[in-house]
């Protein structure tokens, strides 16, 4: 039998600032791994990423990271290189998204 | 130092606007990312796994107390505080955001500094002997030369798109402390039978996925032909070093598969074809370079000083400090203080800003203002009178800077790791930090005596863990972090890539092994004067790998 379609989520670095982003299902971007649109199937994944990659003027390198569902429903990473990416340095809890918890619109606001 | 001349002003004022310009045309939509990504590298800046990341040359390694203030003004202007010193003797910031590089790189102009050279296919910043101009045992300060290079081969137009990166260090010592036989070409100042200064030259050494260490191509240059000796080799490798895959495009890989007489051969003959002259350095133009590396006026001191030996006998703290931090100078009645960037818990090469600022105060009332970075990432006072160092040695306390741990086991090179790289594959500073607290007694590492423990986070080896006498690989199997461990590694004139012990180890294992390692090598040494390194090389790796692999089965038992 076929392995199941991991679900993906398209992640990327925001242009200015540098920081992480998630693609969300309205089509833009947030800071927070847990609001993004999650695809389950290959088809959905590769539109999602297409779609993704035409902000290419604001993102750099968008690409499809492997993610799970938890129990809200919500996207989680399962990688630790994305699960490292939601947070920060690992070794300092002071700096990067831990430190801080904000999404892009939070500190438009 | 160096001092820029009213062109260097101009190049490096150029580059810094037209990065500004290049910015803002990413900024507003006219470049692409793939466009702008080759020019944004050529200025120094990456984009990593939580943002941006700008990396700074520090021209073999020597600044000045003001280079650093300005550092320490970067760190809190523009980034979070900090910087971290790396072991190609550069800094890098790991917070920028883009608008402001151009900001960051006009501050680094200020002060004769710049990101030049230190990404992209290019020739890269050379690297040099920490020591030059201060050891007891150099023959000659290789500085000047080092810059001579950097005056050639910046912007070079016929090696600025060589098939890779192009790595050089220098030193001007019989016992090298720059791991010149692990870079592109290693080079090293030597007397020839009359007594005239020349090079030998080291050609092919490298780390990464495919370590070698390198082999000596031309055994003696004489000084004022060696640009035109460096052109020759640059040329063979731009022509036939492959550039059908990345992995295979470094000069290591032409020695290896064309073999070193074939190589000689072509370079020779590349040689033998060249205008020489025309690559010779104007005397003059050498004559202005050298000039600014005069060492500072020594006093005329006896070389013991009483004043220090009765501090050392009141202060334990010193006294251990002195004994493993300090290093024999030329100039009798003086010192070349190491302060490590390696307090145990610390990121090993992390400052902070006031860190920087106190080591920049320090090296100007104690040290001739001049400052060194090493590639094992510590800074170097490097001329410091042996009457001032319990002053100097009080200041550092006082910024977490006195750890008595150079060359012990806690004086760990790390590379950033996946804490910050985007390339990187695992963490390489948490497990840093975990060891450097295992062995941070410091009779008990005093007794352990020299180890070098050094650590990658993925095949590209910044870390240098082939050369570590303990080198650990951070790898990822199976969906976790796998570490590799390898022994007898060696850095130095004696070069030597450390062999592989067996299987990798799970992340929190890796402490636990580090320990048993030295554990048997305690059990194991011939005597107290057995190095570990020269243990590894009389044993091999068999007691090493019992202690790791069959000891751990049996603690899980």
């Amino acid at each position: 039998m076929a392995k199941a379609f991991e679900p993906q989520i398209v992640t990327a670095n925001d242009l200015l600032l540098g920081d992480v982003i998630y693609r969300t299902e309205a089509g833009g971007w947030t800071r927070e791994h847990r609001e993004a649109a999650v695809a389950h199937t290959k088809e959905a994944a590769e539109a999602l990423l297409k779609a993704a990659e035409a902000d290419h003027l604001t993102i750099v390198g968008a690409y499809l990271a492997p993610t799970r569902l938890g129990d809200d429903g919500r996207p989680e990473p399962t990688h630790f290189r994305e699960i490292f990416r939601t947070t920060g340095p690992t070794f300092r809890t002071d700096l990067g998204k831990q430190a801080e918890g904000k999404s892009l619109d939070e500190e438009a606001a | 130092m160096y001092r820029y001349d009213e062109f260097d002003h101009a190049f490096v004022r150029d580059r810094v606007a037209r990065f500004r310009d290049q910015v803002q045309r990413r900024i507003d939509g006219r470049l692409s990312e793939e466009e702008f990504r080759p020019l944004r590298l050529q200025n120094g800046l990456y984009l990593q796994l939580h943002a941006y990341m700008l990396r700074i040359a520090i021209p073999y390694g020597t600044m000045s107390s003001r280079q650093m203030r300005q550092l320490a003004l970067i760190a809190d202007k523009w980034d979070k505080g900090y910087g971290h010193f790396t072991t190609r003797q550069n800094i890098q910031f790991n917070w920028p955001v883009l608008k402001d590089t151009p900001e960051i790189l006009d501050a680094l102009a200020d002060v004769e500094m710049h990101a030049i050279q230190t990404s992209g296919n290019c020739i890269r910043n050379v690297t040099a002997d920490h020591f030059a101009g201060a050891a007891a045992d150099e023959i000659e300060d290789p500085r000047p030369i080092a810059e001579v290079i950097r005056h050639w081969s910046t912007g070079h137009p016929e090696f600025s798109f060589l098939p890779r990166k192009f790595k050089i260090a220098i030193t001007g010592a019989e016992h090298d402390r720059a791991a010149i036989k692990a870079h592109d070409i290693g080079l090293r100042l030597k007397r020839d039978a009359h007594g005239r200064v020349g090079v030998e030259v080291v050609v092919g050494g490298g780390l990464g996925r495919s370590p070698f260490v390198g082999v000596v191509l031309r055994d003696f240059v004489p000084k004022e032909e060696l640009l035109a000796y460096l052109e020759a080799i640059l040329r063979v490798y731009n022509l036939y070093g492959r550039r059908d895959n990345k992995y295979k495009a470094r000069i290591k890989i032409l020695v290896h598969e064309e073999g070193i007489e074939e190589i000689r051969k072509r370079v020779e003959a590349e040689f033998a074809a060249m205008e020489g002259p025309s690559l010779t350095p104007d005397p003059d133009e050498l004559e202005r370079i050298e000039r600014y590396f005069a060492p500072p006026s020594f006093e005329e001191l006896p070389n013991l000083s009483p004043e220090l030996d009765e501090a050392k006998a009141a202060d334990a703290a010193l006294k251990a400090w002195v004994e493993t931090n300090t290093h024999a100078h030329k100039a009798p009645g003086y010192a070349i203080v190491t302060v490590t960037l390696k307090k145990p818990g610390e990121a090993p090469g992390d400052a902070t800003s006031d860190q920087m600022r106190a080591l920049a105060d320090l090296a100007e009332t104690y040290g001739a203002g001049e400052l060194r970075v090493s590639h094992e990432q510590n800074i170097v006072i490097p001329h410091v009178k042996k009457g001032d160092l319990a002053k100097l040695h009080a200041a550092l306390v006082a910024h977490e800077l006195a750890t008595p741990n150079l060359g012990l086991a806690s004086d760990i090179i790390a590379c950033p790791g996946l804490d910050y790289c985007g390339l990187a594959t695992a963490r390489s500073i948490p497990v840093a930090q975990d060891i450097a607290n295992r062995f941070k007694d410091h009779d008990a590492a005093r007794a352990i005596g020299e180890l070098k423990i050094k650590i990658s986070g993925c095949i590209n080896a910044c870390g240098h863990h082939h050369l570590g006498h303990i080198g650990i690989l951070g790898l990822e199997k199976a969906g976790k972090e796998n570490y590799q461990i390898t022994l007898g590694g060696d850095a130095t004139e004696n070069a030597a890539l450390g062999q592989r012990i067996g299987p990798g180890l799970d992340y929190e294992d890796v402490g636990p092994a580090v320990e048993r390692i030295v554990e048997a090598y305690l059990a194991h040494r011939a005597s107290p004067d057995e190095s570990f390194v020269d243990a590894v090389r009389r044993l091999g790796v068999e007691p090493f790998k019992t202690a790791v692999y069959e000891e751990k089965d049996r603690d899980a038992a």
